[in-house]
């Protein structure tokens, strides 16, 4: 399986992303924010970091990246796309997912290993994890907090649609206590904390993110 | 030369930690005054001549594109000599 991981001016995780796909047992593709080529890709990541420098709202530029254009068509295709933190906040953005991600509730920057309930288990990027499971990951960032109206929060409980939740003490004033959620089709995922730090025990926390990027492969081959 | 200004602010649903932070901070200083701080963001456009009505529908789709994200804030368009 091909994932794409894109790299963004300001893109940090780019790298451990790649390192987390091949952990996962998948090849890893850079692909660039000038080139709208997607060098056939069977899916996609949109790495942590602070692209375009956060300027204007977090994601807002980057949305309008080249190679978004190729991926925001192929993703209302069909094809998996993840994006973990500022990846999650340029989702947001491009609309592929509701909502918007806003400056944590306590102000602060956060960096820290977080506990998150795995909710959904349907998407092509939480296939191998078990429904329910709690795992940890760290989770880093200063606009973390998922906001959307009462209408839409509605729609993302009802239809299952909330893939992972903070588990304890709401860290950033996220609605719901949402880590992340997944588009009315289930192909494309946002997910605040980062599972591509969390792959390794002798780098990360625990190794509790790997399910993340092995599933692509499970599901893909229909493992 | 004339001066379009977009200025954009969260909607009043959308907590606004930054504007509760300087509210909190104002009668430490000894500011009494404020029930409530929001904070926005102010963009000024310059543009060669008095703007049109066309053009000035033009900035608001650049705002509601690019300068404001429609889902969490609200702008509004004015031309300032």
């Amino acid at each position: 399986m091909k994932v794409g991981v894109v790299t963004f001016p300001g893109s940090l995780d780019d790298r451990d992303a790649a390192r987390a796909i091949r952990a996962g047992g998948s090849e890893a593709i850079a692909l660039w924010h000038d080139d709208a080529d997607l060098h056939g890709v069977d899916a996609v990541i949109l790495p942590g970091g602070f692209s375009y420098g956060d300027y204007l709202r977090c994601g807002a530029i980057s949305r309008f990246a080249p190679v978004m254009g190729s991926i925001i068509e192929k993703a209302n295709a069909g094809m998996p796309v993840l994006g973990i933190c500022n990846g999650f906040q340029i989702l947001c953005e491009s609309h592929l997912l509701p909502g918007a991600l806003t400056q944590n509730q306590g102000l602060h920057f956060l960096c820290t290993p977080q506990t998150i309930k795995i909710e959904n288990t349907s998407t092509p990027w939480t296939h191998d994890f078990i429904q329910g499971a709690e795992i940890v990951i760290p989770l880093k960032n200063g606009e973390g907090s998922f906001q959307c109206d009462d209408p839409t929060l509605a729609m993302l409980e009802s239809e299952g649609r909330v893939i992972a939740r903070y588990v304890g003490e709401n860290p950033n004033g996220s609605r719901n206590l949402i880590a992340g959620i997944t588009n009315a089709r289930g192909n494309v995922v946002g997910l605040m904390p980062h599972p591509e730090h969390a792959i390794d025990p002798l780098t990360g926390p625990t190794a509790d993110g790997l399910p993340f990027f092995s599933s692509i492969l499970s599901v893909m081959v229909g493992k | 030369m004339a001066k379009i200004v977009v200025e954009v602010m969260l909607k009043p649903e959308i907590l606004d930690p930054q504007g509760k932070a300087v509210a909190a901070a104002l009668p430490r200083l000894g500011f009494t005054f404020a029930k409530s701080v929001r904070q926005g963001k102010r963009f000024e456009i310059e543009v060669d001549s008095d703007p049109t009505p066309a053009q000035l529908a033009e900035v608001s789709r650049a705002a509601e594109t690019l300068l404001a994200n429609p889902v969490i804030e609200t702008f509004i368009v004015k031309v300032e000599k």
